[in-house]
């Protein structure tokens, strides 16, 4: 790690000033050692746009979404950097600040909406819960509002699946749910943590355009967290790419489908099965796993599974890249050039996908 | 749901049959497997000074030549209908439901349980709110505060509190808060509720509290383990996410999830006490009906045994099925329709 990775006084640019994540780190002490889930993260992102993080497990994308929105417990996590959501930084301010901004400035949908939502209580319930925290309304009002949030959903017969339990719904059903609990009070910025994951292929798509179409009602921004590329190419402007905490790509959608230049990405785009290859086409795994965020392999952290390594002539083991502008805001850590980069691109990666 | 409750109420009766008759036999085979005649039998209910013929008329008084069924059917008979007990000098008219007479005594059994049975409750009930209050509240902040001193401090204390007998606990009370300070009489006087609250709440203070402290321990070690379990649950932080105070989040969703085993071992619990807490009975000399179930067993008075094992399995099968008419209440994943 070099001197200049956190000098504030050249900060990375951001696509956006909604929110503003800036030089964000999240450091988990444990008995093992410091486990640096989030290390030196930066983004933005404006109203009315969606900005895709993706990444392996364990790359720091929900880590991140938590720090958001406040919800790591406390004494677990150092927490540093900035985290401006329309000029409040949610680092420093209190505790009670940020519940009061969680739910109604800024709201989440979970991977597994059968987990998420609580067994014992109706659907009705809970999304009459989250109104009632940040509205001061009779029971019966906000009955009525979930009722109608319920049927923006896309829940037929609200009226009457609204008393049901979250076990009666079918799996996107409930995530239809989750959504209009999380949209109830009208959310500026809406954070989406693997909201299809755990659904049918076949419903993942409806999910993925009701959070699209709703988006454009409520004109709130909207992450859509994912190791599925095919997820954020459905939805996102912009797009992050996330490796052992750090972002190693950042750009607009084109620039990270059209021309990706960080051979991480490259390694996301060759793992994702495409309908429209021939199924005797091998896809092209990432080789290797990801690695121990307590002992982060020193220079570039993907060096170690990076089959162009050699490249850069032992300068990835020892030096961290920088995250630097190729040009209109495309962000890359690597330290190949970029015509190197772009022409492996051309000439390697692009003909194989 | 109606027609489940009549057939758990139905197997709950054959539960009782089955009871009564294990508790006969133990009573009728035992000790003729050591080789006691009715003869030898009927010595231990006459006085010391008795002839072999009022022995003889005694075993046949109690019935003790009648074969088994004979001896249970009768028993059982008297208890559904009523029926005529010969107590030697006169006979005497015993009205349904009828537990017999004791064999000691000569006084019937069901009223005698009925007058100590607001003892037995009273312990209970009080106890019982004793103990789920403490016990789930000591759970709940053991578990939020995970490894602090409080924690530790909370399962050291659950821990002794299993451990101690309540022969120990209550004669240490006693000892020290009857004896030494005087707060509290030293047992043995009950007033009964309806004539003075504060005296029937001030005389069962002591024998509440030691009997809460072995109960509240486990329900604390209980409730932490379930709560340690549900606010890691995703739908805690869902709750979190909403913007939740935390106390809300805590009790409204955390707690909310973690009382389904302890509701259910409640009701074993209670339903349990409620058939005597024979050594919390014994140690504070309460006639509730633990001790008149401890007297039977002493003196080998096999109609109060009788009667105490019946109503004692009785509220054990109801506390049963409440516990599981409680789990759809609780769990709407159980309810059926």
């Amino acid at each position: 790690m070099t001197l200049t990775d956190h000098q504030p006084s050249t900060p990375a640019p951001t696509r956006g000033t909604f929110l503003q994540v800036r030089d964000l780190t999240v450091h988990f002490p444990t008995d093992d050692g410091v486990v640096k889930s989030v290390d030196g993260l930066t983004f933005g992102i404006d109203r009315g746009k969606t900005l895709g993080i993706v990444g392996e497990s364990g790359s720091g994308k929900s880590v991140t979404s938590m720090s958001v929105m406040g919800l790591h417990k406390r004494g677990t996590a150092t927490i540093s950097g900035q985290i401006l959501l329309d000029g409040t930084d949610l680092v420093t301010a209190s505790p009670d600040a940020v519940r009061r901004m969680r739910g109604k400035r800024m709201a989440m949908i979970f991977q597994d909406p059968l987990s998420a939502m609580h067994p014992y209580y109706t659907v009705g319930n809970q999304i009459i819960e989250a109104y009632q925290i940040h509205n001061d309304v009779s029971t019966k009002k906000a009955r009525a509002h979930a009722i109608d949030m319920l049927d923006r959903v896309g829940i037929p017969e609200p009226n009457r699946r609204v008393d049901a339990y979250p076990h009666q719904y079918s799996g996107g059903m409930r995530q239809r749910a989750m959504i209009a609990m999380a949209l109830s009070c009208d959310p500026d910025l809406l954070i989406a943590d693997e909201p299809t994951t755990a659904l049918d292929v076949t419903v993942q798509a409806q999910i993925l355009d009701l959070i699209r179409d709703l988006q454009k009602e409520f004109n709130s921004a909207v992450i859509i967290i994912t190791h599925d590329l095919g997820v954020v190419a459905e939805l996102a402007d912009d797009i992050l790419v996330m490796y052992a905490g750090r972002s190693v790509e950042y750009g607009s959608a084109e620039h990270i489908f059209n021309e990706p230049e960080h051979p991480y990405t490259w390694g996301l785009l060759g793992s994702m099965p495409r309908f429209d290859r021939a199924r005797t086409e091998r896809l092209l795994p990432i080789k290797g796993t990801p690695p121990s965020l307590i002992n982060v392999p020193s220079g570039c952290p993907f060096h170690p599974r990076c089959r162009f390594e050699e490249n850069t002539h032992g300068l990835a083991r020892e030096q961290r890249p920088e995250l630097r502008d190729t040009g209109d805001g495309h962000l890359v850590a690597c330290h190949m050039s970029p015509e190197q980069r772009r022409q492996i691109w051309r000439d390697e990666i692009q003909p194989l996908l | 749901m109606f027609a489940y409750i009549i057939r758990r109420l139905i197997a709950a009766l054959a539960l009782l049959v089955l009871i009564s008759i294990i508790t006969f036999s133990i009573f009728y085979l035992v000790p003729r497997w050591a080789g006691a005649t009715p003869e030898t039998l009927a010595t231990r209910y006459v006085g010391r000074t008795a002839t072999a013929d009022t022995v003889k008329l005694t075993a046949e008084r109690l019935g003790f030549y009648d074969p088994f069924f004979v001896q249970y059917g009768h028993w059982a008979k008297t208890l559904v209908l009523g029926g005529q007990f010969d107590m030697g000098a006169q006979k005497v008219e015993c009205p349904a439901p009828c537990l017999g007479y004791s064999f000691i005594t000569r006084q019937a059994v069901w009223p005698e349980l009925v007058d100590r049975a607001p003892v037995t409750f009273s312990l209970a009930i009080g106890a019982a709110v004793i103990w789920v209050v403490s016990g789930v509240a000591i759970g709940v902040l053991s578990a939020l505060r995970r490894g602090s001193i409080f924690d530790r401090a909370a399962m050291t204390f659950a821990l002794a509190g299993v451990s101690m007998p309540i022969f120990w606990t209550g004669q240490v009370g006693l000892a020290f808060f009857a004896y030494k300070w005087r707060i509290f009489v030293p047992g043995g006087t009950y007033t009964p509720f309806f004539e003075n609250p504060l005296e029937w709440a001030h005389d069962l203070l002591l024998p509440w509290f030691t009997l809460a402290l072995l109960f509240s321990a486990q329900y604390a070690r209980l409730t932490r383990a379930g709560m340690l379990e549900t606010m890691n649950e995703d739908y805690v932080r869902t709750a979190r996410a909403k913007g939740l105070q935390e106390r809300r989040v805590v009790v409204k969703h955390g707690l909310r999830g973690a009382l389904t085993p302890i509701i259910t071992i409640f009701g074993l619990d209670f339903g349990l006490l409620i058939g005597g807490a024979v050594l919390t009975e014994k140690v504070f000399s309460l006639n509730g009906m633990g001790k008149y179930a401890l007297d039977g067993i002493v003196n080998n008075d096999l109609p109060k045994v009788l009667g105490v094992t019946l109503l004692a399995g009785m509220f054990i099968v109801i506390a049963n099925l409440v516990v599981d008419l409680m789990y759809a209440v609780v769990d709407p994943r159980v309810r059926t329709t």
